[in-house]
């Protein structure tokens, strides 16, 4: 081992990228799987046929992009990546597909979430003439936020492990570093600084997460 | 208001010999009515008139037909079947049954959270079942509800669950800050405004819920076991500051419940649900004296200590060994009001010569009204016990010969 040899300012670079992609990343997540859960939730308690259609749509969608596994998105999408943001690679390429393999999951995340909120507060806002968006708004996200907080925390620690999938294809970040300079070229001390780095990481986002659960939680 | 079909001419307009005698609203819409009734030439126009007992009552609440079925055909399981029910204006009407007798349906379906499978719901004027899913919305702030198990935002503090409903329709800030601090005020948890409701004892959670009800104004207030979930004492607490709201703001409060003591608390009327359908109702007084129905009798004496079990030990114990030319009768007593506080049992006997023992008594109240009802057995000459009783009745008390 000698670490001497480590180029760091290029761990700096892919840290950097990293942090960047799961930014990125976990914002459209959250941007797209929130409604989707809760489209899901409430189309799912449903007694309408049309909203129970809906539902199943949606579901079957969900459940498939959550069975193909993210290295064959990955692949599978590159035609649509390019279209989207001109590469497939980099930082840039691989937001897309991350987004895509993580909104079904943090979806079902939220559904699961808003199951939890007690049916006899919705009951309540309903008998106070609350309409359908009032109680999403003002009765749900708010009595699930704790709830979704951790969901968001665990969707994001998932995305620090895909973006190390995504350097197998050159995703940029941490993984591409391991996998470019630690598998391909045996540079064990680069692989051991970005497996480290990514640990140190994920501890981090566990922990301000449970921190802003237990922040947030009033019961 | 003649236009629209979802209004109708309310019994605002009590008749007694078709003669306009109610208050509240002008004998125009009365002879509007009649006139429109005879020709029938306004077939949208839903026109009803009630024969009222003449002291101008209100019907704040109508329920015409209802009925309720869960699940299909087959598998259909009826929770009401054409349930009619009126309750008027100003009133505390209880509603008592089993569970599973259909109460809670029969109050959930006040406010359309469950949407009856037959029949019309009418809350002030206003037929409900015909509404549009935002008409209905705008009438439900006008019901206000409480519940069980108090459904408070757990994640909002008191001031934000009161000034829930306000927020709903956009009031400006400074409207919700006056009102939330008077309905606050009104329930006695100023202090507790920014605790969240976890920090709250169960008393004090229904009474945030009672805050967050009234805060809109509703011309109703629908409690669903309002008090199931709190011990006695809390349970009194919360019906004394019912009580006090119906009498400050004139609120009629509909009310279920499976037990008499909240109903001879507060109610001034009562309906006995059973399978369903109402097998009885009338003025708490009465149904609580004279129960008629099997099941509403089952509730009274249940109610009082000892309940059924005290009543047939009586009954079987009640003869006892006579001399010759004495005879005995076994009689319930009832009286109501002031004749509870006079002497007129002790004053009768001592004028008929008859002696009497008492086997069971109650003596108690019904919202604030005295009353007592004894199982007495007389024991003398039969004529002179026939005379006894006739003087108890000529004195008002009801008297109901057992055996």
């Amino acid at each position: 081992m000698d670490f001497s040899k480590v180029r760091w300012e290029e761990v700096g670079t892919a840290s950097i990228e990293t942090l960047q992609i799961l930014a990125v990343s976990g914002l459209f997540t959250v941007l797209l799987g929130l409604p989707l859960g809760v489209i899901l939730f409430m189309t799912g308690r449903s007694a309408s046929p049309s909203s129970k259609l809906t539902y199943i749509i949606l579901s079957v969608i969900v459940n498939i992009l959550r069975s193909v596994p993210f290295i064959i998105l990955i692949v599978a999408l590159i035609p649509f990546t390019r279209t989207l943001v001109g590469t497939a690679t980099g930082v840039l390429g691989v937001i897309p597909p991350l987004v895509i393999s993580a909104a079904p999951y943090f979806a079902r995340l939220v559904e699961n979430t808003l199951r939890e909120v007690d049916r006899g507060v919705i009951e309540a806002a309903q008998a106070m003439g609350a309409s359908t968006a009032q109680i999403v708004r003002r009765v749900l996200l708010p009595e699930a936020l704790p709830g979704l907080l951790a969901g968001i925390t665990i969707t994001i620690v998932t995305l620090v492990s895909y973006t190390a999938m995504a350097g197998m294809v050159g995703g940029g970040g941490l993984g591409t570093l391991a996998i470019n300079y630690g598998y391909y070229r045996y540079q064990n001390e680069i692989m051991i600084i970005s497996v480290v780095s990514m640990i140190i990481l994920v501890q981090l986002l566990q922990m301000i997460g449970d921190r802003l659960v237990i922040y947030f939680t009033r019961k | 208001m003649l236009g629209a079909n979802s209004y109708r001419i309310m019994l605002h307009m009590i008749l007694a010999d078709e003669k306009v005698i109610s208050r509240e609203e002008p004998s125009l819409y009365l002879q509007r009515a009649l006139f429109l009734r005879r020709t029938g030439s306004f077939p949208f126009l839903r026109v009803k008139i009630y024969v009222g007992d003449g002291e101008g009552a209100v019907l704040v609440i109508e329920l015409v037909g209802l009925t309720k079925t869960y699940g299909r055909r087959t598998k259909a399981t009826t929770a009401l079947s054409h349930l009619d029910l009126k309750i008027q204006k100003g009133e505390i009407f209880g509603v008592i049954g089993h569970s599973g007798a259909g109460k809670s349906t029969l109050i959930r379906c006040i406010n359309l959270l469950e949407r009856p499978t037959e029949g019309e719901v009418w809350v002030d004027g206003i037929n409900l079942t015909e509404l549009s899913k935002s008409e209905l919305q705008q009438q439900r702030r006008k019901i206000g509800m409480i519940f069980q198990h108090f459904n408070l935002l757990s994640s909002a503090t008191v001031y934000d669950n009161v000034a829930f409903p306000l927020k709903l329709v956009n009031t400006p800030k400074d409207a919700i800050d006056r009102k939330v601090k008077e309905m606050l005020a009104l329930v006695g948890l100023e202090q507790h405004s920014s605790k969240y409701p976890a920090q709250l004892s169960g008393g004090q959670k229904q009474r945030v819920g009672i805050a967050r009800a009234l805060a809109s104004d509703p011309s109703v207030l629908l409690c669903d076991e309002a008090t199931s979930a709190l011990d006695p004492q809390t349970t009194n607490s919360i019906l004394k500051l019912l009580l006090d709201i119906n009498e400050k703001y004139n609120l009629t409060i509909v009310l279920i419940t499976h037990e008499m003591h909240v109903i001879q608390n507060i109610c001034d009327r009562v309906a006995v649900i059973h399978q369903g359908g109402i097998v009885e109702q009338g003025p708490v007084t009465e149904v609580f004296m004279k129960p008629q129905h099997a099941i509403t009798r089952d509730f009274v004496s249940r109610d009082s200590e000892g309940g059924l079990a005290l009543e047939e030990t009586v009954m079987a114990n009640a003869e006892t060994e006579l001399p010759a030319g004495i005879s005995s009768k076994l009689v319930k007593v009832s009286f109501l009001g002031n004749k509870t506080y006079e002497a007129i049992l002790s004053r009768t006997v001592r004028k008929t010569g008859v002696d009497f023992a008492i086997l069971q008594g109650t003596i108690s109240t019904i919202k604030q009204v005295p009353y007592g009802q004894l199982t007495v057995r007389f024991e003398g000459d039969s004529a002179a016990i026939e005379q006894t009783l006739s003087e108890l009745t000529a004195e008002g008390l009801d008297v109901e010969v057992l055996r």
